[in-house]
């Protein structure tokens, strides 16, 4: 009973979050409604006991890769509206048409049945973090190192770009 | 009335395509990007919930791989935005048009 509530709650809401986001003019406004899209996943996340996941949902998906976003907003400047004209002339029935069709498509497979494979006949999955650690630390720890990998690759590819100067882009225009 | 797994599938695939509609429909570079985040949202939603309809932990394992890779992609993906718009001062990408930097 408590979960339908929720998810009757929190699903308008994180509906409500997307359409903000693909709808809003101002990119301040598609972070915010991105952000409760992130939050009510989080309690989604809770109420199918994933705890662990629900908490790294809110750090770095609620927090820091929103603030990210943001920054970016503010950098690049927030008050520039874009205007909506459509430079491709079918564009947009074209991808209208499109969407309507994939979410059809999606309804008739899901029809048949959204999870298959045979249920595991042990104890209901709790996502505590001992239990996350347990999985990561033994059975994935190989993927685990190489997702280190992964962030310093790309911490390092960030932070060469961010360095380009701008001498060499007058080379280019003169 | 019980939820059952299969509604929070039907909902993430509500948001993945609302996400999917995003990227088709947007020409701020930002948003698009933030229309990928989402959908990479709705498909984590998915293996949370198939992981607790087959009582396995590795669902909620790879949603954890999914929110690093997640997390690298977003910073180069910005780092490139924000090197574009030094250029070119625009984060529309229809402004983008041509190879030459």
């Amino acid at each position: 009973m408590v979960e339908t509530v929720l998810f009757v709650i929190f699903g308008l809401a994180a509906l409500c979050g997307a359409i903000t986001m693909v709808w809003a003019r101002n990119p301040v406004y598609s972070a915010m409604g991105l952000m409760m899209t992130m939050f009510s996943i989080a309690v989604f996340y809770v109420s199918n006991s994933a705890h662990f996941v629900a908490a790294v949902q809110v750090i770095v998906y609620a927090g820091a890769v929103m603030t990210l976003f943001l920054f970016v907003i503010m950098l690049i400047g927030v008050d520039k509206e874009e205007d909506r004209t459509e430079n491709l002339p079918i564009q947009r029935p074209l991808a209208l048409g499109l969407i309507v069709l994939f979410g059809a498509a999606v309804v008739v497979a899901g029809r048949l049945a959204w999870t298959t494979g045979i249920r595991n006949p042990l104890d209901p999955v709790n996502g505590t973090v001992e239990a996350i650690g347990d999985e990561l630390f033994k059975r994935w720890v190989l993927p685990f190192e190489i997702t280190g990998l992964l962030l310093i690759v790309a911490a390092a590819g960030a932070i060469a770009l961010a360095f380009f100067k701008d001498d060499d882009d007058a080379e280019v225009d003169t | 009335m019980t939820v059952t797994p299969g509604w929070y599938m039907a909902l993430a695939a509500v948001l993945f395509v609302i996400g999917a509609g995003g990227i088709l429909l947007r020409r701020n570079a930002l948003v698009m990007f933030m229309s990928v985040e989402l959908m990479l949202n709705a498909v984590n939603l998915t293996f949370v919930a198939a992981g607790r309809e087959l009582n396995v932990l590795e669902g909620q394992v790879s949603v954890f791989f999914v929110m690093v890779v997640a997390a690298a992609e977003v910073v180069v993906g910005l780092a490139i935005i924000v090197a574009v718009f030094r250029r070119r001062q625009t984060a529309s990408v229809d402004e983008l048009a041509e190879l030459r930097g």
